[in-house]
């Protein structure tokens, strides 16, 4: 208890990762959800360091979250792009309000 | 890390499209206009593509420091996708001057998307697999969406995202947890530590997440939802696009990841979620897909109850179920692709027409294109001597081979539920009639891509047995 | 275990004390002699021009979006300067290090020639 440990890390990215789940479910602004599913990934990347700091393992997991990272920010470009032609044809970001499929 | 001529030659499909991708952005900034060029540029790059790894079939080679695998298996999708591909941009040329869009970046984004479907099918490392899975999903968001006037495609263009990344991100905090349990995420050291990681929770949860962020990508129950919508919104020549080989892809890297796993202990943790999936999405697709009016919509819930099929052979595991998925993956990939040209053509210049109601008296008004269509919804529904009936029985047989009997049998029943809405469409085109001229002018580059699915169509349907050779002799 | 903390609960209980200590003190101690010049935002600076609450110009978004993605792809040189002189002298590594970050490199600033052909920087 005194020193922090893997299981500090570990139980941080849970809760981001359920943060995260939590906030794609109940948000209606699709910005809010995008906000979601950056905190999933970056629990997921909080995991990739931690477990390579104290696994020893070799280095390899700071990469990886580099490149989780980076698709990330690929991912929130594409992500914002869409959002704006959404508010540009409905006025609107609301999830649950872009509904007109289905018919 | 040394690059032998072996190795280049091996790896050539994909520097080919690597490179093929940086001539097709010089070409979009340099030259004017260039949308009119890059169509046929496409078409011949992808074509090429396929060709070098149809050649190339038996030059095996690990590559970037064992983290990308060439030849046998890999080299059949590497072929599938590139030439899926081809025919994809052959029905797209007309279609999406029709429908307002016709600029070069969608032939680049295709391009791209094919890029990250081989670097998922050639992985044998899971970062490999993520960044494959990136591109391609990433194209697609894009493509989904590249009708930015259009609210449909724009709908589902936002659905397609939010759910395809959640689904990235169960993905990559189920690689973290695999990452922590093995150290690397290399499949081979995952094979050599199996047995110790059969047990850890860790592993355990990590693989199964793994599989929940791919089942998305597959379009399996219970993590289906966006299908119907972004396949109805989405461009149909788009939706062709994502149907076939982004799902092909999904499955190659389901392959991946099953073949050390399973192959160490069979059978495994995994085959009960695996036929849980299937079954369920034989039969949601199939009967949700009965009260469908929209065309589109209904070949999406198809595409559900096809997933199903495919993981029957995934859920039996043995040498015949996964060259039978493969199968299957061909044939299906060619059927949708014909579907959905046909669909493409069939629809109007606002993008509207895709329902059933609109395909009334098509046989007389257009007896080519309706003939097609019927051969088409045929093959779909699996009736021989078409492609579509040969994958369901090597599906099935596998099943039987496994001990998995009633798999087989809930795949029977509800490829028969399944007939009735293919048959439904050959019905209303055949036998109603609607005084609605029908104006399709029908382009020669989307004619000769509907040609040669439906000829492939045929040929599986003849030949199967010279194929499904073709794929067991990469094992 | 938390005895190992009370310093930095001092440094804390100061820092907040010293701040909210000067704010007031001036206001408390000070000569309040408020005239609308010296009211105005900023005293003896420019004039102040319109409102906080401006509009920005969509565009804005597209220069921030290209800015952070190229920022970020730029992370992946980082490790590679860091390793640079270790990758170049392992033999079985040696020159690829450098031509693998040139490939990089090259595909990076294709994707800049374009963004920058189409207009992408373009601020109005």
């Amino acid at each position: 208890m005194s020193s922090i440990g893997l299981n500090h890390f570990l139980i941080i990215s849970s809760i981001l990762f359920s943060l995260g789940v939590f906030g794609v479910i109940t948000r209606k602004n699709a910005v809010m959800v995008l906000m979601g599913i950056e905190l999933i990934l970056n629990a997921a990347n909080i995991n990739f360091v931690a477990f390579s700091a104290y696994g020893g393992f070799p280095v390899k997991g700071q990469i990886i979250a580099l490149f989780v990272i980076v698709l990330a920010a690929a991912e929130a470009a594409i992500a914002l792009a869409i959002v704006l032609n959404i508010y540009k044809n409905f006025n609107n970001v609301n999830v649950d309000e872009i509904d007109n499929l289905r018919e | 890390m040394t690059f032998t001529v072996h190795d280049l030659i091996s790896l050539s499909p994909v520097l080919l499209i690597g490179v093929g991708i940086l001539a097709t952005l010089i070409i979009e900034m340099l030259v004017k206009e260039s949308e009119k060029i890059l169509g046929w540029f496409t078409f011949v790059l992808l074509l090429s593509v396929a060709y070098l790894s149809l050649i190339l079939l038996d030059h095996t080679a690990l590559v970037f420091e064992d983290k990308f695998l060439t030849g046998g298996r890999v080299n059949i999708f590497f072929f599938l996708f590139s030439f899926g591909a081809a025919v994809v941009s052959l029905l797209s040329m007309e279609y999406i001057k029709k429908a307002g869009i016709h600029f070069g970046e969608y032939y680049i984004m295709l391009l791209s998307s094919v890029l990250g479907m081989m670097l998922i099918s050639g992985a044998t490392d899971f970062i490999m697999i993520f960044i494959g899975l990136e591109q391609m999903s990433v194209c697609f968001y894009v493509l989904a969406g590249f009708n930015r006037r259009n609210e449909r495609s724009l709908e589902a263009a936002l659905k397609y995202f939010l759910l395809g990344s959640f689904a990235t991100g169960f993905l990559v905090f189920g690689l973290g947890l695999i990452y922590g349990a093995v150290g690397s995420l290399s499949i081979t050291e995952i094979v050599i530590g199996y047995e110790t990681l059969k047990t850890s929770p860790l592993f355990l949860t990590g693989t199964l997440l793994f599989i929940i962020g791919f089942s998305f990508k597959i379009a399996a129950v219970p993590f289906h939802m966006w299908v119907p919508d972004v396949y109805q919104g989405a461009p149909t020549s788009v939706t062709a696009l994502m149907s076939t080989t982004g799902k092909a892809a999904a499955f190659s890297a389901l392959i991946i990841i099953f073949s050390p796993i399973i192959q160490a202990a069979y059978p495994s943790f995994f085959t009960p979620v695996i036929s849980v999936l299937a079954v369920l999405s034989m039969l949601y697709g199939s009967i949700v897909a009965i009260s469908q009016n929209d065309l589109k919509r209904m070949l999406a819930y198809s595409s559900i109850a096809h997933a199903g099929y495919m993981l029957i052979g995934l859920a039996a595991w043995n040498e015949k179920g996964v060259s039978g998925v493969i199968f299957y993956l061909v044939a299906y990939t060619f059927m949708n692709l014909a579907a959905f040209g046909l669909i493409s053509l069939i629809e109007k210049r606002d993008l509207r027409g895709t329902e059933f109601s609109d395909y009334k008296g098509l046989g007389f008004k257009q007896p080519v294109l309706a003939g097609l269509m019927a051969l088409t919804m045929f093959a779909l529904s699996g009736i021989p001597p078409f492609a579509g009936f040969f994958g369901k029985y090597y599906v099935f047989l596998s099943a039987i081979e496994a001990g998995m009997t009633w798999l087989a049998i809930v795949g029977v029943i509800s490829s028969v539920i399944s007939v009735y809405f293919y048959l439904r469409l050959i019905v209303v085109m055949y036998f109603d009639n609607s005084d609605e001229i029908v104006m399709v002018t029908p382009s020669t580059s989307a004619m000769l891509g509907i040609m040669i699915s439906v000829l492939l169509i045929i040929i599986m349907g003849v030949a199967p047995g010279s194929i499904i050779n073709l794929i067991n002799s990469t094992f | 275990m938390l005895v190992e903390y009370i310093p930095l609960f001092l440094v804390i209980a100061f820092a907040i004390v010293f701040a909210f200590g000067t704010v007031f003190s001036s206001k408390i101690f000070g000569p309040q002699r408020p005239n609308p010049e010296k009211l105005s935002t900023y005293e003896s600076g420019v004039q102040p021009v319109g409102t906080t609450h401006e509009r920005m110009s969509v565009k804005y978004y597209l220069v921030a979006m290209l800015f952070i993605i190229f920022d970020l792809e730029v992370i992946f040189v980082y490790p590679w300067a860091v390793q640079f002189k270790k990758l170049y002298l392992d033999p079985s590594v040696g020159t690829t290090a450098f031509y693998a970050m040139l490939i990089f490199l090259v595909v990076f600033e294709i994707g800049y020639l374009y963004v920058y052909k189409k207009g992408g920087f373009k601020w109005d």
